[in-house]
């Protein structure tokens, strides 16, 4: 039974620095000066404070995933024969996130959780941890098309924030934070979520096309000409949970370092090399052609549900302007001329 | 909870030279592995690679290696009694109850004898198991040629095609292309099912040839080489479709593996 309150700013502000002292707060913020491009911010998840740290104004340019899966994790630590697994920040942790952001974690719980026959041990440990309080996302950003990918909903929270400007509004979900909203005035029920966004899409259901003459398509040649296969799409991506393993020496002494786990991108040269020579996907296109599939078909096969959650963030960082809702309404198009439908 | 990545100690108990380039590393080893699986191989501060396991019996198992890239050239630098590390056994291999009472042809190029080279061995020592058992073997050149000498033992429970692309004034044997003898293979009465393991363009042309003769997509088994950073269908390098390589395969019944598209 959820309880509904309603906090001035500064009484928000004093419950984070109570919920500070139990839980590592993790929340969107600004990152001064990190851009790409001289005295530039660049947006992403980190610690946060106080309420004036958060960024709510608009969509983050990096996801809530390295929350959970860092761009660099360490795995475990060498030193001649002995190898020591990684130690972790194992304070329990709050992410402030929206719905769409919510729902792309339960992609990755997907990936790392229950994909094999084990779970990964290093997202569990975080993941286990993790509580999440919804920010309340009602009409989305430019390019969000969450409605369309069904994940502009999530009752996976813990609490779910309104902020008002003056004021915030908490539902309280999970009765273990009832304590720290004590007093707050009681309020009447308010959550919501978007239910329309200016971009939509419709994801086509490709089972009846021929994959093999999709695949030769010429839309891929157009991509092959416009993708740089920088990998800012993968990168950004709250559901891309591909990662490389990576050793690191410490000097010269080859047998003292760390064996780490870094972020790949199946856009990004080598993903797929081989010793030897061998690689699959050499144009841009191609790789364009196995993200889309992944992302809106293949997924899909295996696990039931589409792992895109249409939160837009590719299509707000590619640097070729690159669509990504385009490209799947084109799919649809050709699918449909595929199928005389 | 279990923690696979990390890899345990293994130590070299010999290592056999086959070509140049390519060398046996017999590891002492309880990792009790399945036909056609592989490991993930590594040297802490080089890096990790999946490898295939050649050969295995009790407390051992063989990597057949070579060496093109970090790891492997890491590992051409030890000898018996230093030692590697590992992580597996992983992936679904060949399952040999699938090939009782049949013909089987096993076709090969190059490195690709070295995932087969276990079940051979077992249909060798199971020889009734199968009716006819046929190999037909491709390398390169007579200096690519790998498990010479056991080749030559193969020859008294199978019929051999050893062939290489280019032979050279010593060469006595076969010449030619696998997909060459593929075509002029006299097949024996009753089912055949065949294996095919190699690089990607052989895979192809040996499959394409085995069809035309009549071999059904369901009677053929292929083994794929993909990049692998995990081996545990997390890293997401070696997914094709809704596939995972290291999960699902790298042993493949030919019908669905035909249908994987990079």
């Amino acid at each position: 039974m959820s309880t509904n309150k309603h906090l001035s700013n500064d009484a928000f502000d004093r419950v984070l620095c109570e919920l500070g002292r139990e839980y590592r707060l993790l929340g969107p913020r600004r990152f001064p000066g990190k851009g790409a491009h001289s005295g530039a911010d660049v947006t992403g998840y980190g610690e946060i404070g106080s309420l004036s740290d958060l960024y709510l104004e608009g969509k983050t340019y990096f996801s809530p995933k390295e929350c959970l899966f860092p761009v660099r994790e360490t795995l475990f630590y060498f030193r001649d024969k002995d190898i020591t697994p990684a130690a972790f920040d194992d304070r329990p942790t709050i992410i402030f996130l929206r719905p769409c952001d919510i729902n792309g974690i339960k992609r990755l719980d997907t990936i790392f959780l229950h994909n094999g026959s084990e779970p990964d041990p290093y997202y569990a440990r975080r993941r286990e941890r993790v509580k999440f309080f919804l920010i309340e996302c009602r009409e989305g950003f430019d390019s969000c098309f969450c409605v369309s990918m069904d994940a502009n909903r999530s009752d996976d929270y813990a609490c779910a924030c309104r902020f008002e400007g003056d004021g915030v509004r908490v539902e309280i979900k999970d009765g273990s934070f009832a304590p720290f909203f004590a007093g707050g005035e009681d309020a009447a029920a308010f959550l919501a979520f978007v239910t329309a966004n200016k971009t939509s899409v419709q994801v086509p259901d490709l089972s009846r096309v021929d994959l093999g003459a999709l695949f030769q398509h010429e839309i891929w040649q157009e991509y092959s000409s416009r993708c740089i296969a920088c990998g800012r799409c993968n990168t950004s991506c709250v559901t891309c949970s591909c990662f490389t393993m990576q050793d690191v020496s410490y000097g010269r002494n080859q047998a003292l370092g760390e064996r780490r786990r870094v972020w790949a991108g199946c856009h990004i040269d080598g993903f797929t090399d081989m010793a030897g020579g061998h690689s699959f996907r050499a144009k841009n296109g191609d790789r364009m052609r196995f993200k889309t599939m992944h992302k809106i078909n293949d997924f899909k096969r295996r696990f039931g549900f589409h792992m895109c959650v249409g939160c837009g963030r590719c299509d707000d960082v590619c640097p070729e302007y690159i669509s990504f809702p385009t490209c799947i309404e084109r799919l649809g198009r050709i699918s449909r001329e595929m199928t005389h439908e | 909870m279990n923690n696979p990545y990390l890899p345990r100690p293994q130590r070299i108990l010999s290592v056999t030279q086959q070509t140049a380039i390519d060398w046996t590393f017999r590891l002492e080893s309880d990792m009790a592995p399945g036909f056609g699986q592989f490991l993930e191989l590594s040297l802490p501060g080089l890096g990790e690679a999946p490898i295939s396991i050649s050969d295995f019996g009790p407390g051992w198992l063989d990597l057949t290696i070579r060496s093109v890239g970090r790891v492997t050239r890491g590992v051409f630098v030890l000898r018996p009694g230093d030692v590697v590390y590992a992580r597996g056994p992983y992936g679904r291999g060949f399952d040999p109850k699938q090939y009782c009472g049949k013909n089987l042809l096993m076709v090969t190029g190059g490195t690709g004898l070295a995932p087969v080279k276990s079940l051979i061995r077992h249909f060798l020592a199971h020889r009734d198991d199968l009716k006819a058992f046929a190999l037909i073997l491709g390398f390169k050149s007579p200096a690519d040629v790998l498990f010479a000498a056991e080749i030559e033992e193969w020859r008294r429970g199978a019929d051999v095609i050893l062939t290489v692309d280019r032979g050279d004034e010593q060469w006595r044997g076969q010449t030619g292309l696998v997909t060459q003898h593929i075509d002029q293979y006299a097949f024996h009465d009753g089912p055949t099912e065949a294996i095919v393991v190699g690089p990607p363009p052989m895979m192809k042309f040996s499959t394409l040839g085995l069809l035309q003769r009549g071999v059904s997509a369901e009677a053929i088994t292929v083994s794929f080489e993909r990049k692998m950073s995990c081996g545990l269908g997390k890293c997401g390098h070696c997914k094709i479709d809704e596939t995972y390589v290291c999960l699902e395969g790298p042993v493949f019944n030919y019908a669905k593996a035909r249908l994987l598209l990079d």
